[in-house]
């Protein structure tokens, strides 16, 4: 499979990276050099094979149902690039 | 007092209790090494007065007896670690000046065995390369140079400035992180030692992601003992990393100098790849016969699917990528580019904040995890990885302990060599063709300094062990040390 000048485009906006016109060739190209490489996969018989979900079996631990963190709204703010108190401040969502 | 850089970790503890120095001696003759060496780029942020003011916490902890498996010893930190007050970016632009209010798990283990940190050290960007090129602070210089060139070469990635550090006697060890072989390659590139210890071992909490199911942090250090003693403080169970495994932390220095004998140590067929340079042919044959010499027994194992193991990483590494950097978006912390609107602030912040080579993952990985793409790529890749793990599940059910392998294909290769505009981005993934299936698998990997090409660059050996059988592979690992001796840069910089 190899993609297209269009699906380039396509997958920028999905990946939220803008991405100008005269990248796109460039982009199209080393896009389709990993597609080829991992191409040979399509050779492996994988009929029946479970598909790995864990690496490590083990049973995942639950943690208790309770409140444990929480008042640093101060922390969580303090790298923020724009902020009203302890609000993140965007463009204009809602008209 | 420069000398005191090259001592081992082990010697300088010894040196510590003995009081035969103090550990802002220690401290301050590695400040004086890092900033004679900045030319090797292998620090992004030196952090002398938090050093000192550790270092004298240390020796007043010492002076009263309560001395701690890590104190008073001089740490470089790669920047990936989350450092409480002290700047974290993952050598991206998007993470810009980031200064978390928390501390990783993992370093604060070693805070609180007493360890000094000396600065954050330089990576690939998101840990992604093979090279530590893709860093936004620019490449690290590898203390090793080819025999009578000038030539600066790469110290391999993405763990480059710990590698690379710890080489130059700039720090006693390093944290590093390993997602396809970000530990072993550049250990291998630089004759230093690193071990990837099995996925759960060290808790991933407060390390900037990359690909979850396959990132563990571990030490690289310039002995085998040395990063034993790192590992058993970076260890151990942590509530907030739900994959990290509730089992005890072993002494791993205990495995040190114990006997390898009746051993079966596996040599994969599947390894000795076309083309592969005659050195490392030899250097590979040379390590088995020490292991045999120490009374280990050798078996030729086949692991069949060694070679789709790249390809299934450039799959789901790329895909978990892709889904962790979602958050880098220009609202909560680091980089953002104005815009008109929300999508366009995403868009621009993402394109300004991510280097070529985060980019190039970040669009594989939501291509291959997009609607009609999912199955062929992403699922078909899952299941490849299945298939990798049950290798080498059937090897060690053949009572086979460990498997011997080079660890790279090459020796360190120039900056910008295998990188730039025009190279294949797929010969620098090469790089971890021997690495990568460990990974692939979750199992532990230690690469060890074992020789030297006919430049003069070092070259490294690699054991996998089973599970948690972190300690046989320092056992056997210590068998080549002491076989092959250790390694020393000669000084240029």
């Amino acid at each position: 499979m190899s993609v297209d000048a269009a699906t380039v485009r396509r997958i920028a906006h999905l990946a939220r990276i803008a991405v100008s016109e005269d990248e796109v060739p460039h982009l199209q190209g080393e896009l389709n050099a990993m597609l080829a490489f991992v191409e040979q996969l399509s050779e492996v018989n994988v009929e029946g094979v479970e598909p790995m979900t864990s690496v490590t079996p083990m049973q995942m631990k639950k943690r208790q149902d309770v409140v444990n963190d929480g008042e640093i709204a101060d922390d969580i703010v303090a790298n923020a690039p724009a902020t009203e108190g302890h609000f993140f401040l965007v463009p204009k969502v809602v008209e | 007092m420069t000398d005191l850089t090259s001592l081992t970790l082990a010697e300088a503890r010894k040196g510590l209790a003995d009081k035969t120095f103090t550990s802002l001696e220690l401290t301050d003759a590695h400040l004086s090494a890092i900033e004679a060496a900045r030319v090797l780029n292998a620090f992004v942020l030196e952090t002398p007065d938090q050093a000192r003011s550790m270092a004298r916490e240390a020796d007043a902890r010492i002076a009263k007896g309560d001395v701690g498996p890590l104190a008073g010893i001089p740490l470089g930190i790669k920047d990936l670690f989350a450092t409480k007050g002290v700047r974290t970016t993952a050598c991206s632009k998007i993470l810009g000046n980031f200064v978390p209010t928390y501390e990783s798990t993992v370093t604060s283990q070693l805070w609180r065995d007493g360890a000094v940190m000396l600065g954050k050290l330089n990576n690939d960007e998101f840990a992604m390369g093979s090279a530590n090129e893709t860093s936004c602070f620019g490449p690290v210089g590898n203390p090793w140079r080819r025999d009578g060139s000038n030539t600066t070469l790469v110290p391999g990635g993405s763990s480059g400035g710990s590698a690379s550090a710890v080489a130059a006697l700039l720090c006693m060890g390093a944290t590093a992180t390993d997602t396809g072989g970000s530990i072993r390659q550049p250990a291998a590139f630089t004759a230093t030692v690193g071990i990837k210890p099995t996925y759960g071992r060290c808790s991933r909490w407060g390390i900037v992601a990359f690909a979850s199911s396959l990132d563990q942090a571990g030490p690289i250090a310039r002995s085998v003992r040395d990063s034993a003693m790192l590992l058993r403080s970076m260890a151990g169970h942590d509530p907030k990393d739900t994959t990290s495994v509730d089992i005890p932390v072993p002494d791993y220095e205990a495995a040190i100098g114990k006997s390898v004998k009746g051993m079966k140590i596996g040599i994969p067929k599947e390894y000795r790849l076309d083309g592969m340079p005659a050195e490392i042919e030899k250097l590979w044959s040379e390590g088995a016969a020490w292991l045999k010499a120490a009374g280990a027994e050798l078996v030729e194992v086949s692991l069949p699917h060694t070679k789709y193991a790249l390809p299934a990483y450039y799959i789901v590494a790329p895909a978990e990528a892709s889904s962790n950097l979602a958050r880098y978006d220009g609202v909560r912390y680091g980089l953002r580019e104005q815009a008109k609107n929300i999508i366009e602030l995403y868009e621009n912040t993402r394109a300004e904040g991510f280097g070529a080579e985060v980019r190039r993952r970040v669009m594989i990985g939501t291509y291959v995890l997009s609607a009609g793409y999912y199955d062929a790529y992403y699922l078909r890749a899952q299941k490849v990885r299945t298939l990798i793990k049950k290798d080498f599940e059937d090897c060690f059910a053949k009572g086979v302990n460990a498997i011997l392998t080079p660890a790279t294909p090459s020796a360190a290769f120039g900056i910008g060599e295998k990188s730039g505009e025009d190279a294949d981005p797929v010969e620098m993934y090469l790089n971890d063709i021997f690495t990568v299936t460990v990974n692939m698998a979750g199992l532990p990997g230690i690469a060890v300094p074992a020789g030297k090409d006919t430049q003069g660059l070092p070259l490294g050996l690699q054991l996998i062990g089973r599970p948690f059988e972190e300690e046989t592979l320092f056992s056997l690992g210590e068998v080549i040390e002491q076989a092959a001796g250790r390694f020393t840069p000669a000084r240029w910089w």
